[in-house]
């Protein structure tokens, strides 16, 4: 128990966490698992961990599920 | 992070057979001849699509509107018509194709906007404005007695703990706010290697302020 959340928040790193190259990899299969209402955070764990830590890529996943939802249409 | 074996083993491969619209884009893709000139439209149209909603989607954060983001918009496509044709290889029929490929605007955008952001920074990338950082940080100003020696203490650590290249990336992405992907640039490094950096720098920052008991240790795992 902390009592700063958001400065121990952003410190802390998950190990599985498999970094930038590896998500952005496989972002289209793991969107396509989001998207279908499937366990894609079990399937990969470290790319759940990547996309929660990571501004940048997060911001990609949200961009291609919107595209794979038809928000794009 | 997690070493890249570890990713391997949990990834399954299942390219054991496409559906049919996917093969059909893979085919006449590899054609030559009008028919893949009318698919190269037809992929061209549907990432043009995405790219704008993509660039619509973000443009009000990053100040990029009009024309400008029309153009943008434009030129991501037109790049990631050419990432597609030129990869089209290295598709393994783990999605459908057509999600591969939008992976690549998404890609695109993402990429021109960290070069727009290059262009017309609204910080410099090397000031230390570390009064930013309580704001940043959720630290209330009503409580400043009680976090000014935390502060203090990750001042502290980020001279000390940091190498000069992890605290240069640090400095920018975390004090000045300047978007990871125009760090990119910047540097002439890669989206990745500035993550490990930062992410690296969080794990000695962290560590430093547990040891200085500013921090609990960490005793559970992340779910």
């Amino acid at each position: 128990m902390n009592d700063w959340p958001a400065l121990d928040d952003f410190l802390r790193t998950d190990p599985r966490d498999v970094g930038c190259d590896q998500a952005m990899e496989m972002l289209h299969v793991y969107v396509e698992l989001v998207a279908a209402g499937a366990l894609a955070e079990q399937q990969y764990p470290g790319i759940a961990a990547h996309l929660r830590a990571c501004g940048p890529c997060g911001e990609d996943f949200e961009g291609l599920l919107a595209a794979v939802r038809g928000e794009a249409d | 992070m997690m070493p890249v074996n570890r990713m391997v083993d949990e990834t399954p491969v299942t390219a054991t057979g496409l559906d049919p619209e996917s093969a059909w884009w893979l085919r006449v893709l590899a054609e030559t001849g009008p028919r893949r000139e009318a698919a190269l439209a037809r992929l061209h149209e549907l990432l043009v699509r995405v790219a704008r909603a993509e660039a619509r989607r973000r443009g009000p954060r990053v100040r990029i509107t009009g024309p400008e983001l029309d153009d943008l918009a434009y030129q991501a496509a037109a790049d990631a018509v050419m990432a597609v044709t030129g990869r089209l290889g290295q598709f393994r029929g783990e999605s459908r194709f057509t999600t591969w490929a939008c992976k690549f605007a998404i890609f695109e955008v993402s990429a021109k906007i960290g070069r727009h952001f290059w262009r017309h920074p609204g910080v410099p990338l090397d000031a230390e404005d570390w009064d930013r950082l309580p704001d940043r940080l959720g630290l209330e100003p009503a409580r400043e007695s009680e976090w000014r020696d935390l502060l203090a203490a990750l001042r502290r650590a980020v001279d000390d703990e940091l190498t000069p290249r992890q605290r240069e990336v640090f400095v920018a992405v975390v004090l000045n706010g300047v978007p990871l992907d125009t760090l990119v640039i910047e540097l002439g490094s890669s989206r990745n290697a500035i993550y490990k950096m930062v992410f690296d720098a969080r794990r000695k920052l962290r560590a430093a302020l547990v040891a200085g008991g500013y921090l609990g240790h960490d005793t559970q795992e992340r779910s």
